[in-house]
């Protein structure tokens, strides 16, 4: 799950990095009140994207007449498909120095990974190709931590001078953030050092570990759920995984693996898949309602059923599919294919109570799909 | 890590519904079950072996070699310590959704120890004719069959298709390694691959991969060394580009991890990569011959 700048920024504060003074306005009344009380103010946009300073979702307000039409411009905008309904007003900070830190989840090396850059304010992967001397990079042992003492080490030599010391404390803050929110990513761009000689977070992208947030709760209430359509929405409510796409043939499989497959076959033999949906593991009980979903998607012409057992019982997953279909009683042409623990009786099971016999394989199902599709089109 | 008939295993969480149902299968397979765990009933008699409050009192029992990880997502790490703790030499965790800093911790933990890992988000591995460990349909024989071919999964439900279609051309497997569809898992793409090619009896490798990270890329550069033949299939062609890619996380991966990267660097590799899984048998008998 993704978290704002305005939420994730406490977390920060909770672990001893500095972060500017700031409010959040949802209007440009309360966006000029924030500015009168903080002077020279930065308007920024809230969405979970980056790239919000390109889009012009982030402006400089010396007073609080600008900070109103600033507030005014950018509310209501558009950024990478997220519509902005807030704004954080934050201080303006005397930069000397952008600087980039981030501590997120490697799978290479099984753990946490530290990162750090002397070329703040940059698209990381920039630094990576055209300045890889300037990047420090540190795989970490998550039962020891990271500590204060090895942030200095990882930043020797970079020649940061009176502020090392604290860029090296805020560094070990993020690595302690990262751990204390079960994050995959908490990110810094930039971490700034101020005329004055402050360290500051002036931006932090953070991302929850989606299997983490039952234990997270707190401050989970703080992210952003993903925004998502009608019918991904109700998937969500049964705790089913739908995703919309733009084709017309359903596809409902169990397993993430055979679901994608399923998608692939289908537009291997021509087709375009109407949707993901998988009923894979623990959901393996849940057919009725991801079926009944799916027919309630008006672009659908045919669809694919396509059931491959291994802990997901396929006689389990068929008579959801056949409760579904003879409450609905759907003219959308179905074809399957199933195999795998308990496709014995899933096959009885199809024959006795719809009539029907799966196909051999799974391109057989997409293919007819695919020209029971293209029939009804014609 | 391949699981073999002579491995002794328990499985942690025995007592639950899912972990009755696939021991009473693992038993009737072939698979040696010494033991199992659940704090609450040591001392008793669970599918006719006995129950044990920890993998260390049943290393202490009667010593095992494999646990088998029936357990929710929030106790895992506690139950993998503790199994690697014991010294086991192998965990197969078959649970979805742990949080990833506690796969992160017990991995570190089985590094330091020597401990192979298979999963987490596993369906486990079968070794046909002598055992299995998970919750693969190993007993199915127009799915298991002895055989000549090594086949690996990161999903379980696409391996049983696989293992379908290689059973379907006429082959059987020497042994399934499922490996897990979580992003941080132990045996990897690559180690999976290394283990079923030095597996007597492999004659030909079937790798079945997923887009995202970069394991497929790895594996590609063992496949270069290998005299066997590898096909691949790479699921998720058709997929649209994932909403969860950090931004830093791009870069550890470099480009590696779409599609076209997965493929491109297996088919340099001298690797078969299919269209559609149907297609496996027809690319057995050209590469192999027959």
């Amino acid at each position: 799950m993704n978290f704002e700048e305005h939420a994730a920024k406490p977390l920060l504060a909770r672990h001893g990095i500095d972060v500017p003074r700031g409010a959040l306005a949802t209007t440009p009344d309360e966006a000029a009140a924030a500015a009168a009380r903080l002077g020279a103010v930065v308007v920024k946009a809230q969405v979970p994207t980056g790239k919000r300073g390109k889009a012009g979702g982030i402006k400089l307000a010396a007073t609080p007449e600008e900070a109103r039409a600033h507030a005014r411009t950018i509310l209501g905008m558009e950024i990478a498909g997220h519509k902005v309904a807030k704004v954080l007003i934050e201080e303006q900070m005397p930069i000397e120095r952008e600087l980039y830190a981030a501590v997120l989840t490697d799978p290479p090396s099984k753990g946490p990974l530290v990162m750090f850059s002397t070329e703040g304010g940059m698209d990381i992967e920039e630094v990576a190709a055209t300045a890889p001397d300037k990047l420090r990079r540190q795989t970490v042992d998550i039962r020891r931590g990271f500590s204060a003492a090895e942030a200095r080490a990882l930043l020797q030599g970079l020649g940061l001078g009176a502020a090392e010391s604290r860029v090296a404390g805020a560094l070990a803050g993020l690595y302690a953030a990262y751990a204390a929110y079960d994050a995959e990513l908490m990110e810094i761009n930039p971490l700034i050092v101020t005329r004055d000689g402050r360290v500051v977070a002036l931006d932090c992208k953070f991302v929850m570990d989606d299997c983490g947030i039952v234990r997270q709760r707190e401050v989970a209430a703080s992210g952003t759920p993903d925004e998502l359509t009608g019918l991904e929405a109700r998937a969500k409510a049964v705790a089913l995984k739908y995703i919309d796409l733009d084709g017309e043939i359903g596809v409902l499989a169990n397993g993430a693996g055979l679901t994608m497959t399923t998608m692939d076959v289908v537009r291997h033999h021509g087709g375009r898949p109407a949707n993901f949906l998988e009923i894979g593991g623990e959901s393996y009980t849940q057919a009725k309602p991801a079926l009944e979903l799916l027919l309630s998607n008006p672009r659908i012409k045919s669809l694919v059923i396509n059931f491959c057992g291994a802990f997901a019982r396929t006689d389990v997953m068929t008579q959801g599919v056949i409760e579904a279909i003879e409450a609905l009683k759907p003219k959308v042409p179905m074809f399957f294919s199933v195999h795998g623990t308990g496709d014995e009786e899933a096959i009885r099971l199809l024959k006795e109570r719809l009539g029907v016999t799966p196909l051999p394989t799974m391109d057989d199902a997409s293919k007819a799909a695919v020209e029971a599709a293209r029939g009804s089109r014609q | 890590m391949i699981v073999r008939g002579s491995d002794r295993v328990i499985v942690m969480g025995i007592t639950g519904k899912q972990g009755t149902f696939w021991t009473e299968r693992m038993q009737a397979y072939g698979t040696k079950v010494v033991g199992g765990t659940n704090p609450s009933k040591a001392g008793t008699l669970h599918c006719d072996v006995p129950v044990y409050a920890t993998a260390r009192d049943a290393m202490k029992g009667g010593g095992f070699e494999v646990a088998v990880l029936f357990i929710p997502p929030l106790m895992v790490k506690e139950a993998a310590m503790d199994a690697i703790e014991a010294g086991a030499k192998g965990l197969v965790v078959l649970t979805e959704h742990i949080p990833v800093q506690d796969v992160m911790y017990f991995m570190a933990a089985a590094k330091e120890r020597g401990t192979r890992i298979i999963g987490p988000n596993t369906a486990g591995c079968v070794t046909p004719g002598e055992c299995f460990a998970g919750f693969m349909p190993a007993f199915n024989e127009r799915i298991f069959r002895k055989g000549s071919i090594g086949v690996m999964s990161r999903s379980g439900s696409l391996g049983v298709l696989l293992c379908l279609n290689v059973v379907q051309a006429g082959y059987g497997e020497s042994a399934f390694i499922g490996i897990g569809g979580d992003p941080i898992i132990g045996a990897t793409t690559r180690d999976a691959l290394t283990d079923l090619d030095r597996f007597p009896g492999t004659e030909a490798v079937v790798m079945v991969g997923e887009i995202g990270g970069s394991m497929e890329e790895e594996a590609a550069e063992y496949a270069k060394t290998m005299e066997k033949p590898v096909i691949a299939f790479i699921a998720g062609g058709a997929s649209p580009q994932g909403k969860k890619m950090g931004h830093a996380g791009a870069i550890v991966m470099g480009n590696k991890g779409s599609y076209g990267s997965k493929r491109s660097a297996l088919e340099a590799a001298g690797v078969t990569v299919l269209d559609t899984p149907s297609d496996v048998g027809a690319a057995l008998k050209s590469r192999l011959g027959r």
